[in-house]
């Protein structure tokens, strides 16, 4: 079901298969060769699982640069080329102005506050609440709330 | 006044290892003088591009890191290098000129990101950046004596 690659050296991104989704978690501060490292691990994995589906979690990430943010956009243009959509995750309020004044806004790219909202907008039931946690416990986000 | 130790600093660029010690110093040095987070992440965006144009255009160099005072706390930062320099600046201020297969944001974003942005570049004879990013929002009500 769920399983990882396995991280050949320090620094590696880990890219998780999630069903029919990938999810990648990028924390702190990625080096250049990692996130172009990075870029290869993700395209080979969509390739070999077939999934529809890459969610990039970048709320650990404190800044996007140029770079960044280029690699952010090829790394979901591979991944549309190879018939998988790709959705950004958790973008820190501080990083979305900084990329802005930069002027890299991203185009073409899709955006959810959260990694749930972005399993949604893949098509990937999530539920609303973790068996056992409280039930009605705010949770940050955006998306509307369903009746049970 | 608080002492600016731990924010005046010389450190080299020379690889991409080195770019990651440049960000976490200007964090560092940025939350040391009280910058707020935003003004933190555009600094340090800033710095970040700049360093990559001294790595991979100058061939390596280095950045400094001095405290200043104006009217409120701000940081400067110097990236130096000894490369081919740049012929026109004009064109590699605008946005979109790359020589380096990116994204040609990198010194006009920059410029975007600080309040102050000198450059000087002439063929053959390196180029130096320096930026200067003042603390904003009101001055903390202190008491004269």
């Amino acid at each position: 079901m769920s399983g990882a690659f396995p991280a050949p050296y320090g620094g590696h991104v880990p890219v998780l298969k999630l069903g029919d989704v990938l999810l990648v978690t990028l924390q702190g501060d990625l080096h250049d060769s990692t996130a172009e490292q990075l870029q290869q691990d993700i395209s080979q994995a969509v390739a070999d699982h077939a999934v529809s589906g890459v969610v990039l979690d970048i709320s650990g990430v404190e800044i996007v640069d140029s770079f960044l943010g280029r690699v952010l956009a090829e790394i979901a243009a591979k991944a549309g080329l190879l018939a998988a959509r790709t959705v950004l995750a958790g973008m820190r309020p501080a990083v979305a102005i900084t990329l802005v004044e930069l002027g890299l806004t991203l185009p073409g790219l899709r955006t959810a506050l959260n990694t749930e909202d972005a399993m949604r907008l893949l098509g990937v039931e999530v539920p609303r609440s973790i068996p056992g946690a409280a039930p009605g416990s705010p949770r940050p986000g955006r998306t509307r709330q369903e009746s049970p | 006044m608080q002492t600016a130790g731990g924010v005046s600093a010389c450190l080299p660029i020379h690889s991409d290892m080195d770019l990651v010690w440049v960000r976490q110093h200007v964090r560092q040095a940025a939350a040391q003088l009280g910058f707020g987070l935003v003004e933190q992440t555009k600094l340090v965006t800033a710095a970040s591009e700049l360093a990559r144009n001294t790595l991979v255009h100058g061939g390596g160099g280095q950045m400094e890191c001095a405290p200043v005072q104006g009217r409120s706390p701000g940081l400067r930062l110097t990236f130096s290098d000894e490369g081919p320099g740049i012929a026109d600046l004009d064109q590699a201020l605008s946005d979109g000129f790359t020589s380096g297969g990116g994204l040609g944001l990198g010194l006009g974003g920059a410029r975007r990101l600080v309040h102050e942005f000198a450059i000087d570049s002439r063929p053959g004879a390196g180029t130096s950046v320096m930026v200067t990013v003042w603390k904003s929002g009101p001055p903390r009500p202190r008491e004269e004596r």
